[in-house]
């Protein structure tokens, strides 16, 4: 029975549709190497022990039954933004530590009605904004890699596979800095219904997972038109398996000249360069491509994400559903300080900056400058597209670092996210493969590609796994 | 451009944030930053560009039909609130 969670859901599937184990089993397993390592790691807020073990239950006797799904009986978890009818949902804050959900978030139920079981709710920064892991109510996360060192901006913990949200790269980040695959659809693929809003015009759900083919398996029972999301695309959801394997002859990479920059730790540079002579012996092309507006996207994703996060968070008023602090004097009182008490630092400080960017006489010098700046670097991005098939640089400007290192300046954390941004603002795929490490911490490679072109993602990343190991490797002491 | 104490406090108070009188300072340092920051966008000629209003090109926001679709499910959607009476919110008393 050991050995087990070392596996892909695909590996997973194909030995509960066999019999070789049952997802009751299974889901024991997961649920005793959640327990043996939560302490130390602190990846979850909730653990759905109970509605797990029943849902394994049912997932049997529907394997019994000849049915056959690929998620039927496989364990995964979801980040704690999406919202799960029954269960708490508290999005790493004090303001939503007791709310249960009246009903399931999109992404959730489709994943039940594939059959996979939900082992509790992952640990995050406080509603998204960061890009550490240590804003949390609910205590930071520690990376298995090295318990002194933040895991980026979520978790998977010890799941095979995990559900999560990137805004700015809070998928890619953590992916890289921990050393799985990291899947950000393009926006408005994967349904935002019931997904905790930051900032709307960038937020999309998506995975962290062992490998691409992973991805690919759970973002087709993920994605799809949802009409309760109002920016969900009318889109046939293509058979991301199908296209997997196929050979990368002529596909044409750009090299992001912007993400070579002199920011850039030279040994992750060189790893990313290792990873590309890989793809370059699997018959792609390589070019240098430069997009002169990216290094405007940390500017203007804080200025456009702020914005949309205090207009979003003003729904926690301490009246219908959240934190409320004793005692309110009046009306007045009971908002600021049901809002001053149930928000956390960084979520109060994006809310007064975005605040200050809408507010009257700042509205066009700063919030319309940054949506015109926005279209620029979306522009740049559109015009790589019809030189290159997708784009390739780093996800991050480094390894994991410590606990602490960047919490004292919040600039230092926000050009963390100096890579992985672009996507965001321009609407875009893009996915962060593990490629090696740098003392002893893992490296991730990103790939960027034009609107709706997951199936060509997951392509490269699968070939590229087929030629490399460095996703099935694991931190010492989690073998 | 830089801020003063007097505009943090008003960015708090129209975002319906109370401050500890020892948060006011470390917000007025960390904003000044973010803003300094924000600051590089004038770099931009921006002049004969659009503000951007969707993130994928020639999509527009959805609408759908002005009808009513949700049931009256408030006693469920209660269950979160912190103080109800009568099936009402409870807030202070606002008009005297």
């Amino acid at each position: 029975m050991t050995g087990w969670h070392a596996n892909t859901v695909a590996e997973l599937s194909a030995a509960l549709h066999e019999g070789s184990v049952s997802s009751v089993e299974l889901t024991g397993l997961y649920l005793a190497r959640i327990a043996q390592h939560q302490g130390a790691l602190n990846a979850f807020i909730s653990v759905t022990q109970e509605a797990a073990l029943l849902q394994a239950e049912r997932a049997d006797a529907r394997l019994r039954a000849g049915e056959r799904g690929a998620l039927i009986g496989v364990p995964i978890a979801h980040k704690d933004i999406f919202c799960t009818a029954g269960e708490r949902t508290t999005c790493g804050s004090r303001m939503l530590a007791n709310f249960v959900s009246p009903y399931d978030a999109t992404v959730v139920e489709r994943l039940r009605a594939a059959g996979a079981v939900m082992l509790g709710k992952t640990n995050m920064d406080e509603f998204a904004m960061g890009s550490s892991s240590e804003t949390s109510y609910f205590g930071p996360v520690r990376n298995p890699w090295d318990p002194a060192r933040v895991p980026g901006g979520s978790s998977g913990g010890s799941a095979p596979a995990a559900t999560a949200t990137d805004t700015g790269g809070s998928i890619r980040q953590p992916a890289a800095l921990c050393g799985v695959t990291g899947l950000k659809p393009t926006y408005g693929r994967v349904s935002r219904f019931g997904m905790v809003a930051f900032a709307s015009s960038l937020d999309q759900g998506g995975l962290l997972t062992i490998s691409a083919e992973d991805a690919a398996v759970l973002l087709a029972a993920m994605a799809g038109f949802d009409e309760r999301d109002s920016t969900s695309v009318e889109l046939p959801v293509p058979d991301y398996t199908a296209s997997l394997a196929q050979p990368l002859k002529g596909l044409k990479i750009g090299l992001l000249h912007e993400f070579f920059d002199q920011g850039l730790d030279p040994q992750i540079e060189q790893r990313i360069r290792d990873a590309l002579d890989v793809l370059r012996l699997e018959g792609a092309s390589l070019r240098d491509v430069s997009l002169p507006n990216l290094p405007l996207s940390v500017p203007t994703y804080y200025v456009v994400a702020p914005a949309e996060c205090s207009s979003n968070l003003a729904r926690f008023d301490g009246v219908r559903y959240g934190y409320r602090c004793e005692r309110p004097r009046d009306l007045l009182d009971l908002y600021q300080r049901s809002r001053g008490e149930g928000f956390g630092a960084e979520v109060k400080r994006r809310i007064m900056v975005g605040t200050y960017v809408l507010s009257a006489g700042y509205y066009d010098a700063y919030y319309l400058k940054a949506q015109r700046v926005r279209a620029l670097i979306s522009a740049d991005f559109a015009r790589a597209f019809h030189e290159v098939d997708v784009l390739i640089g780093p996800t991050t400007p480094t390894a994991a670092f410590e606990l602490g290192a960047k919490t004292g300046d919040p600039v230092t954390m926000y050009l963390n996210d100096i890579y992985t941004i672009g996507a965001n603002l321009a609407g875009l795929p893009a996915i962060s493969v593990p490629c090696g490490f740098v003392q002893g911490l893992p490296v991730g490679m990103q790939i960027i590609g034009p609107h709706f072109s997951e199936p060509r993602l997951l392509n490269v990343a699968h070939r590229y796994q087929c030629e490399s190991d460095w996703h099935r490797r694991a931190p010492p002491g989690f073998t | 451009m830089s801020l003063k104490r007097s505009d943090i406090e008003n960015i708090a108070m129209l975002a319906r944030l109370a401050l500890s009188e020892s948060e006011v300072p470390v917000y007025l340092e960390s904003l000044s930053r973010i803003m300094a920051l924000v600051g590089e966008l004038e770099r931009a000629d921006t002049s004969a560009v659009e503000p951007m209003a969707h993130p994928l090109p020639g999509q527009r926001q959805r609408l759908r039909v002005d009808a009513v679709t949700e049931t009256d499910q408030h006693r469920l959607y209660q269950r979160n609130a912190p103080q109800t009476q009568a099936d009402l919110y409870l807030v202070p008393r606002v008009i005297e």
